[in-house]
């Protein structure tokens, strides 16, 4: 019951920080500096992991299927299966993974922190909502750069996929037929709808990794029990909601 | 420093040198319980514009959390709280009478330097131009004896020029009302003495409503208009500083003026053995 409580006021809580963080969009513009800081700390600082994993993502993807497509002999169609499976799945939830355990748990740390060292509470004594400070610009911030992270992310796993489809003996496919494939197959709407879902993702982790981190009660022990609990939830919701939008858009 | 006394009830601002109205503080009744523990236990006072208001109670009382009821920080169970004669509980209040409270441990924006951590309020407010947010700020710091320090980080900062930041913080804000949470606790007497002359010194030049909770007697006994005492959550005292020289009440008395004995049962189980 204590759980039920607890999961219906984290519900509540975020959709409240959800209104009050929109309800100062308004001050976006003023606030230029820390939003350009957040696009910084979410797109540029995780990049190259994302880079790194989209990479082997789409490595492996190619060469589990292609050993199984040679025994059909449709590898050819390698390039197809990389491509859809990067831009409408793996791509979208990835990138929303590595923001989860990179961008989120920083962020509930950094919030956390702010809250137990009585930073907020200074802050609302101030007049100046914690919601239009730390959250709008990071909200704002994820909106802009998940979609940047995603392409590059499908563009590194399929460039990966076509590495290995050349270079290994049982696929060896020229990247030109892989590529060739990959675009007949791969629509501009499953990139579109892939970049739906990353937007989708991104925006309610760093939500619910902000709303953790703002109330987060206690002394620096409760610091490290939030961020846990961020990243937890972040990746619970992620697949959850994977599950949902792929049904409707599918 | 602006030198002419104010007229009772105003507040000659520091930057501007335009008078606004001191406010007064009511606390009505005022109860909170956290789950089953309460708090604060029917507490009623008033505390009078330009007046400097000093809650005295031993750790654990509620002087902290009755602070963050007259700030708005947290909801009162039962009771109210008024400032200026408006729900301290609302937002609106806090729009329109400007309240400032230093913290205990200085709450300072460790990611921020000591100059923008004053120019946050005014930046945020868009009270004035950059140039004049700048005027605030080193007027604000020269006030506190702090030139200098304006590009440090707070974390490079003594615990007694954190809490002077604080209070230079709180001053940019040109508020109506100071609150001031335990503002000499872990510093040294010398130190204290010159937290305490300043809370002095800056309600009577810029007449200033003041709330002090603290454990310090010197603190009260130098500085305050009158005291009250909060023990287990009840206000169980409210008068002038003098009442502190000569408490009848054993429990205020054991309070203010501990006496250590040694031969108290409480330090039996101390006895160290080889």
């Amino acid at each position: 019951m204590k759980q039920l409580n607890n999961i219906l006021e984290g519900f509540g809580s975020t959709w409240l920080l959800l209104v009050r963080s929109l309800s100062y969009t308004a001050t976006l513009p003023r606030q230029f500096g820390r939003f350009v800081e957040q696009c910084y700390l979410i797109g540029y600082t995780t990049l190259p992991i994302v880079a790194i994993l989209s990479f082997f993502i789409g490595s492996v993807l190619a060469l589990q299927a292609g050993r199984s497509m040679q025994d059909f002999g449709t590898q050819q169609f390698i390039g197809s299966l990389v491509g859809l499976s990067m831009a409408r799945e793996l791509g979208p939830v990835m990138v929303a993974i590595l923001l989860a355990g990179r961008v989120g748990s920083a962020i509930a740390a950094e919030l956390a922190s702010m809250k137990v060292y009585q930073e907020v509470d200074a802050l609302e004594t101030m007049n100046i909502p914690p919601a239009r400070m730390l959250v709008l610009p990071r909200l704002a911030a994820v909106l802009v750069m998940m979609p940047v992270l995603t392409i590059i992310g499908d563009l590194v796993g399929w460039f990966g996929g076509a590495i290995v489809a050349k270079y290994t003996k049982i696929i060896s496919i020229e990247p030109e037929s892989y590529f060739a494939v990959l675009r007949h197959y791969t629509h501009f709407n499953d990139v579109i709808n892939g970049l739906m879902k990353a937007e989708l993702f991104g925006f309610v982790v760093v939500l619910v990794c902000c709303n953790i981190g703002l109330n987060t009660r206690g002394g620096p022990r409760e610091i490290g029990a939030s961020v846990t609990r961020a990243v937890v939830v972040s990746l619970i919701l992620i697949l959850v909601l994977d599950y949902f939008v792929t049904q409707v858009l599918t | 420093m602006p030198s002419s006394p104010s007229p009772a009830g105003a507040t000659r601002n520091p930057f501007t040198q335009v008078e606004t109205a001191a406010v007064g503080v009511s606390v009505e009744h005022l109860s909170k319980n956290f789950g089953s523990l309460q708090v604060l236990k029917d507490v009623t006072f008033s505390v009078e514009p330009g007046e400097i208001f000093v809650l005295m109670g031993p750790s654990g009382s509620g002087k902290s959390v009755l602070l963050k009821h007259i700030v708005g920080l947290e909801l009162p169970t039962s009771g109210r709280v008024t400032v200026d004669g408006k729900d301290a509980s609302s937002e609106a209040t806090r729009e329109q009478v400007r309240m400032a409270l230093v913290f205990q441990s200085g709450a300072l924006f460790n990611s921020l330097s000591v100059y923008d951590n004053l120019a946050l309020y005014p930046r945020e407010h868009q009270i004035t131009d950059e140039a004049g947010i700048r005027e605030k700020v080193m007027h604000a710091l020269k006030i506190l004896s702090l030139d200098g320090v304006d590009q440090k980080s707070p974390s490079d900062l003594s615990g007694g020029m954190k809490k002077r930041v604080a209070i230079a913080r709180a001053l940019v804000m040109e508020p109506q009302l100071m609150l001031y949470d335990e503002p000499t606790s872990e510093l040294d007497p010398v130190t204290s003495a010159t937290i305490s002359e300043i809370i002095a010194t800056l309600k009577q030049e810029y007449h200033v409503t003041t709330i002090v909770v603290s454990h310090d007697r010197e603190l009260a006994l130098n500085i305050s208009d009158r005291v009250g005492i909060l023990m287990d959550g009840a206000l169980i005292s409210l008068g002038p500083p003098s009442d502190l020289k000569a408490p009848t009440d054993p429990h205020i008395a054991e309070f203010l003026y501990p006496k250590i004995d040694l031969q108290h049962p409480r330090f039996k189980n101390l006895e160290t053995t080889p």
